[in-house]
């Protein structure tokens, strides 16, 4: 047993990498394509434009398109992604590509849903109050949609944790390949089993401080 | 203080006396950027100022005309009511008017604005919204802020510095009694403190027109009493022109100088209070004063 642990640190690091680069990644990339997407749909923003019309609908199509492959086919697409942007195809820092790929989309609809779900009369207020279009997403809905953004990240980083663990597959290493390597193919249950559960603390972790991050922004209000 | 008062008689008997403008290329819509708010033909020595006027506004929603060609001409100083049953069509009137719709067809001027509001973009357009307060029926106060930083938005958005925007603010809470509640959080304010909150929101920028949809029609009647004699209090002092958009006789009855029946997308009868109270000649006047007796 104590081998088994000893045998964790590495593979622990390697996921905790994983999650915070492609959730930063993400955060940052899936956080301005949801803008988007928002402003592109909404009457009050660019929605009554035709150019903009038809422009979501192109985008809409190509983050369904993204969010339809399997991960693990998309793991392999994306290889030459990879290569050109970190240099490597192989390895954990390789790994976080994919896994940022596949987060930007899914973090990208949770964004323009949670922006979508503030109020419209809220957003006419702050018309009202003669504020230009940016002023109003980020004085205004942002806050406004703050706790569900922070539900919705909680989201995206649990459904990374269970990515990265293909992430074996090219070489990234992480808990899920630990796991595989150790407990299913050496037949190591014991080592299976400390993988496991870890991947199932971080995941309570994730979700526990998620809900307390948002339960407290309501609680101020 | 600038100090406005009720406007006398003579101009309340103006409003009624003076026919609708028509400007002079208004049949054919496209109104040239050389139609100014000084062409008004009123003589300021006889008819009070026009604060907001709208000129044959029409707005339809895929088949359903909501509104249709109607025209208004509200008074500097006045508080003017416009009635009707929900689907007559009136918010969509004052939401044209305080520029957050835009109509299908028609001309929408606010005082000291050379150009019609409503076709206004970018920088001139914020300025236009300026010129205007609006509080609406569900307060629409922002969850994320307090009442202080609901009050400080638009100040914020008018690049204000941050010292100035707290001095204004502490102004406007003392303005709307609310000098204590700057750090609650909107949400566990009142509906009377919230409507306040967004009634001193609504005024930050120094507007010189308040227009309200429905602004009492989600409050108790004690609480509502108490809002509409604060607008009242608060036109007198400021020389606010009001517009208020209601269901509610009682409305027009505590505060209105002047009211327009609307019905259907139109103005079925409008002159002074008072007299339209005396003398209903519209099916729709008369429905209201009946429904009135009973409150």
């Amino acid at each position: 047993m104590n081998e088994a642990l000893s045998l964790l640190a590495k593979p622990l690091g390697e996921t905790l990498l994983m999650i915070a680069a492609s959730t930063l990644i993400a955060g940052i990339l899936g956080g301005l394509v949801g803008i988007f997407l928002f402003a592109l749909s909404n009457d009050r923003f660019a929605g009554k434009h035709r150019g903009a019309r038809f422009a979501k609908r192109l985008a809409d199509r190509a983050i369904n398109m993204l969010r339809s492959f399997p991960y693990i086919i998309l793991m392999v697409l994306v290889l030459p992604l990879s290569r050109l942007i970190v240099g490597t195809s192989l390895g954990t820092l390789a790994a976080i590509v994919p896994l940022s790929v596949a987060a930007i989309p899914f973090l990208a609809r949770i964004v323009e849903s949670a922006l979508s779900e503030v109020d419209s009369g809220v957003i006419d207020a702050a018309i009202s109050c003669a504020a230009s279009k940016t002023r109003i997403l980020f004085a205004i809905l942002i806050p406004e949609a703050l706790p569900s953004l922070v539900s919705g990240l909680t989201l995206t980083m649990i459904s990374l944790l269970g990515y990265s663990a293909m992430a074996g597959v090219i070489g990234g290493g992480g808990l899920g390949d630990l796991a595989i390597r150790y407990g299913y193919q050496r037949f190591r249950g014991d080592v299976m089993a400390v993988a496991v559960v870890t991947i199932i603390i971080l995941v309570e972790l994730i979700q526990f401080s998620g809900t307390a991050i948002a339960r407290s922004i309501r609680a101020k209000r | 203080m600038f100090h406005a008062g009720r406007p006398e008689e003579a101009a309340n008997q103006a409003l009624i006396a003076h026919p609708p403008y028509q400007a002079p290329l208004a049949g054919d819509r496209t109104m040239p950027s050389g139609a100014v708010f000084q062409d008004i033909p009123v003589s300021a020595s006889i008819f009070p100022r026009t604060a907001l006027r709208l000129d044959a506004i029409s707005k339809a929603f895929g088949s359903h005309t909501v509104l249709d060609e109607i025209s208004l001409n509200v008074p500097k100083g006045q508080i003017h009511g416009i009635i009707g049953k929900s689907g007559a069509g009136k918010t969509t009137l004052i939401r044209i008017a305080g520029l957050l719709d835009k109509p299908d067809r028609g001309s929408v001027f606010f005082e000291g604005i050379n150009a019609p509001v409503h076709e206004l973009r970018g920088q001139e357009l914020l300025e236009a919204r300026r010129k205007v307060g609006f509080i609406f029926q569900s307060f629409n106060l922002f969850a994320s802020r307090t009442a202080g930083e609901n009050i400080a938005f638009p100040l914020e958005a008018a690049g204000w510095p941050s010292a100035k925007i707290r001095a204004r603010v502490q102004e406007l809470l003392d303005l709307v009694g609310l000098a204590d509640k700057a750090d609650r959080p909107s949400s566990r304010l009142s509906g009377g403190e919230k409507q306040r909150v967004a009634i001193a929101r609504a005024l930050a920028n120094h507007p010189s027109i308040l227009l309200s949809d429905e602004a009492t029609s989600a409050l108790d009647p004690e609480t509502t009493r108490s809002v509409l004699d604060l607008i009242r209090n608060l036109r007198d002092m400021l020389g606010l022109t009001v517009v208020m958009v209601t269901h509610q006789m009682e409305v027009v009855r505590r505060i209105c100088d002047s009211v327009s029946v609307i019905a259907s997308g139109s103005i079925v009868e409008e002159g002074l209070v008072s007299e339209i109270f005396a003398h209903p000649r519209s099916a729709a006047a008369k429905a209201f004063l009946k429904e009135g007796q009973h409150e």
